[in-house]
């Protein structure tokens, strides 16, 4: 703090280089000079410390950010969680067994029976490559490890790299010291780890490190001008593109944000430099990337990046011819010509290319991204997905704590100090909160904004308020040394006076930031361990006793369909297992989560809503062998097919006007008690849950067949199956298997009708001869 | 009107070439080459226009890297200008170094994507 008081040298960086020739220099010097060399030697090494402390915070952060994310290792096992990361495995598995090109071309006829997906053309690769890069790596290196492994910890890994972009951004943006917080902050920060917890193979995983790095290579190059800053930007974002469809968010921001800087006059060249260079280059790369292909030029959704593109281009000649004519009255006509030229081509090419269908319109889930009642009215199979409901309140207070309020308090600190990056990351923090609101998974895409921004208002508060309560030791200092300066010394009694009290309250203020910082922290342990970190495959609950109990079923049904079924078997089940029987019972599934055609869903979603009879032909003419449902009326599990069934009947509903929502209704309100609609009793979904369900007791004191996922007696307890057989259920009835039988043999049948012919005209014969 | 429309761009242009006349050489090679690049892809934008743009991705890598290059020797020309307060610090050829290496890239690409 001494140092500080003193202004030794303007230049820090050249600070020890100076400092020897005046450690050699200065006995011969005036003895006055000690002093201050002392002070800068004291200097010279609080840098160092600086430095070391820094780049220690950063070590452990980057550990910290890992080693939060290991709940579900420890707790449980290394495996992968949920549902669509079990595709993204399996497809990770065959890119290190068949190698890169078999994988780019892999036709899969496991999925979608009997469509088939072209895997190689319809996914986003970038996550499985990664992962199959640090597995060949490590295999390099001599490290036997199974690609398992490398997929449960790839997410943990580039959480971790994202802590040390969001250090670098802050630093940026704001200052290093904002940026240690904001590592600090992402490392921890539940909105972030909800996805990207050990086993959360996720694409998400991988992209959010990816987009922080492009907007923050922007920014450098935006800052800097320079063409190999924009380069690198264009390849974070070509990375990007390869990993997550959310590219589309970037390739929208940039633009708005190079529109707002020419609306309010900050246009400048390095702007120029970057977004195109960075726009051409990024475009280009992108479209390396199958599954986006053309959409870069084709699609309404990137066309405002391609229209900024263009008046940027209008914008630096105007601004090139201006500079070159001197004569105002001129440029004036000379601007008038070119911008209705330049209006006038750009209004004719976009009519044509709308009317012409070149451009396609935006899709259903930019609409309800903008409109968050779209989907809701237009397309049930977006609204059915939970992650893509608005967002509650209470999750946006679980997944980021104090940085809600944070948050506000950074956009005050922004503003006040405004430029290029700072606006750039107050209009990322903007847009992404209201997408937040919108979506629930977006809270994801929020995350680092949210945590930037509220590091720079923590960092700069505590700046704040360290020099104030340095302030009246540093006064003292200078008021003892200098008291021999009369004037002076008055001036800073007067100040000291006031000192004291502002001094307090400085040091109260910072006892309660820590004491916020560190709530933050318990919190965000907390919500880890209790929240994200279960792998939603073996579900754990509290036994009696307060022991755990863990249900394996998934596993149990998945491994029981590897090993008990022909291996060319149909399974048919609601889309969301899918991905998993693919993965784990490796056999045929009809739909998966890979919702790409909305008319094979809701051919399912009929199966599963009609009567036995009318789904037994559905399931013959699509070929099923086996049909699997969840159940969770035994164990309380609470999102099973049961409770899934009315977005089965929207979606089924929404193609085959068969199927009609209010049939499975009683006064609106769906029920499985003796209440329940009569079709509600006896479509396929509810037989095949509650089989034989109403012979089992499932909890003391209450009657049998009650269903303790929706705390009621079932209303239907004997079910009769007649044209599919019960084949297994798992040992807490979570996961039932059922055969689809053979249609009756034909010859049998004849052959009755024969035999029963005889024996009626026997009857016959013998009734009119007596 | 339509005499003086015309005089006032006669002027225009006079002033115009008499105000680029001051223009350093190096940067006038480097406006001859934006101005064959930005020539070539309206050629390419004419043929499509007649022909049709059957391989797509080839038309647009032709496309892109007309006016990739164009772009990338506007954004060189920028920072080896002189007059250009904002890139001061940046030595010509690292500027030079910069261009070299995104061309590279961008032609890279481009020979992958023709296809």
């Amino acid at each position: 703090m001494v140092g500080k008081a003193e202004p030794v040298n303007g230049s820090v960086k050249s600070g020890s280089n100076q400092s020897i020739p005046a450690t050699m220099q200065s006995p011969l010097k005036k003895s006055d000079l000690i002093p201050n060399l002392s002070l800068k030697t004291l200097k010279l090494k609080t840098k160092q410390q600086e430095l070391l402390i820094r780049v220690s915070i950063l070590c452990l952060v980057y550990v910290l950010a890992f080693i939060t994310r290991l709940f579900s290792v420890l707790r449980y096992e290394s495996m992968i969680h949920e549902f669509d990361p079990y595709f993204n495995y399996r497809t990770t598995l065959f890119l290190t067994e068949k190698g890169f090109y078999e994988f780019w071309n892999w036709f899969d006829s496991e999925s979608w029976y009997p469509l088939g997906r072209i895997i190689g053309g319809t996914l986003y690769p970038g996550l499985m490559v990664t992962a199959a890069i640090i597995y060949w790596l490590l295999r390099f290196l001599r490290f036997a490890i199974h690609i398992r492994e490398v997929c449960v910890l790839t997410a943990p890994f580039f959480a971790s790299n994202t802590t040390l972009v969001a250090y670098f951004f802050g630093k940026e943006v704001w200052d290093s010291g904002a940026g240690l917080v904001a590592a600090a902050l992402i490392a921890i920060c539940p909105g972030y780890i909800s996805r990207s917890v050990a086993g959360s193979y996720d694409n998400e995983g991988v992209a959010i490190f990816a987009l922080l790095l492009t907007f923050y290579l922007f920014v450098k190059a935006v800052n800097t001008g320079s063409l190999a800053w924009a380069l690198a930007s264009a390849f974070a974002y070509f990375y990007m593109v390869s990993a997550w469809g959310g590219y589309v968010f970037i390739i929208n921001l940039i633009p708005l944000y190079v529109l707002v800087l020419l609306i309010t006059g900050r246009y400048s060249m390095r702007l120029y430099v970057a977004y195109n260079s960075m726009y051409v280059l990024g475009m280009l790369l992108a479209m390396q990337i199958r599954f986006v292909g053309f959409q870069h030029v084709q699609s309404g959704e990137h066309m405002a990046a391609m229209g900024v593109f263009f008046l940027l281009q209008v914008f630096f000649f105007l601004d090139w011819v201006k500079h070159l004519l001197s004569d105002t009255k001129l440029f004036q006509a000379f601007l008038r010509i070119t911008v209705t030229t330049a209006i006038g081509v750009g209004a004719i090419a976009l009519g044509v290319g709308m009317a012409s269908g070149y451009i396609s319109p935006w899709t259903g889930r930019f609409y309800s991204l903008l409109d968050p009642t779209y989907a809701k009215d237009h397309i049930p199979i977006i609204a059915s997905v939970s992650e893509h409901q608005p967002t509650a309140w209470s999750s946006f207070m679980f997944d980021f704590h104090i940085l809600l309020f944070l948050f506000p308090a950074g956009l005050y600190f922004c503003f006040k100090r405004l430029s290029d990056a700072t606006i750039f990351i107050v209009m990322y923090g903007l847009t992404s909160m209201y997408f937040a609101g919108v979506m629930v998974r977006l809270i994801l895409v929020a995350t680092p904004a949210v945590c930037l921004i509220s590091a720079i208002a923590v960092s700069a508060t505590i700046k704040n308020l360290t020099l104030v309560a340095r302030a009246k030791s540093k006064v003292t200092q200078t008021g003892s040394v200098r008291g021999s300066s009369s004037s002076k010394g008055s001036s800073k009694a007067s100040l000291d006076q006031s000192q004291p009290f502002q001094r307090n309250g400085a040091i109260a203020l910072l006892l309660g930031a820590f004491y916020l910082l560190s709530k933050y922290a318990t919190h965000c342990t907390w919500v880890t361990s209790e929240a994200y970190s279960s792998p939603s495959i073996v579900l754990a609950a509290r036994g009696a006793h307060g022991n755990r109990v863990i249900f394996d079923d998934y596993r149990e049904a998945y491994f029981w369909l590897r090993k008990n079924t022909p291996p060319d078997a149909k399974v048919m089940s609601w889309w969301d297992y899918g991905y998993q029987i693919t993965a784990m019972g490796n056999r045929t599934v009809i739909v998966d989560n890979n919702t790409w055609n909305n008319t094979h869903i809701a051919t399912v979603g009929r199966a599963m809503s009609s009567y036995e009879d009318e789904a037994y032909e559905i399931m013959r003419s699509l070929d099923v062998d086996y049909v699997l449902v969840v159940f969770g009326g035994v164990t309380g599990y609470s999102s099973d097919d049961i409770n899934k069934f009315l977005w089965m009947v929207r979606i089924g509903g929404g193609v085959f006007p068969v199927i009609k929502e209010p049939d499975y209704l009683v006064n609106g309100e769906y029920r499985v008690d003796k209440g329940a609609a009569p079709k509600m009793l006896n479509c396929l979904m509810y037989k095949l849950s509650y089989y034989r369900f109403g012979e089992l007791t499932t909890e003391y004191g209450k009657p049998p067949g009650y269903d303790r996922a929706r705390g009621v007696e079932i209303g239907n307890k004997d079910i009769k199956l007649e044209y599919l057989e019960e084949a297994f259920t798992t040992s807490n009835w979570i996961v039932r298997i059922y055969k689809v039988k053979p249609p009756n043999n034909r010859w049998e049948r004849t052959m009755f009708h024969i035999y029963l012919g005889t024996v009626l005209r026997y009857h016959f014969q013998a009734m009119f001869h007596s | 009107m339509a005499r003086s429309t015309s005089k006032d761009a006669q002027a225009l242009l006079h002033s115009f070439r008499s105000a680029y006349a001051a223009t350093p050489t190096n940067l006038k090679i480097i406006d001859l080459y934006v101005g064959f690049a930005v020539f070539t892809a309206l050629i390419q934008i004419a043929y499509i226009a007649i022909v049709g743009s059957f391989p797509f991705n080839a038309f647009l890598s032709g496309l892109l890297s007309c006016i990739g290059t164009a772009v990338l020797a506007v954004c060189l020309r920028i920072q080896v200008n002189r007059e250009n307060k904002e890139f001061k610090d940046l030595p010509p050829e690292r500027a030079f170094a910069d261009f070299v290496l995104c061309n590279l890239v961008l032609h890279l690409v481009i020979m992958n994507f023709l296809g």
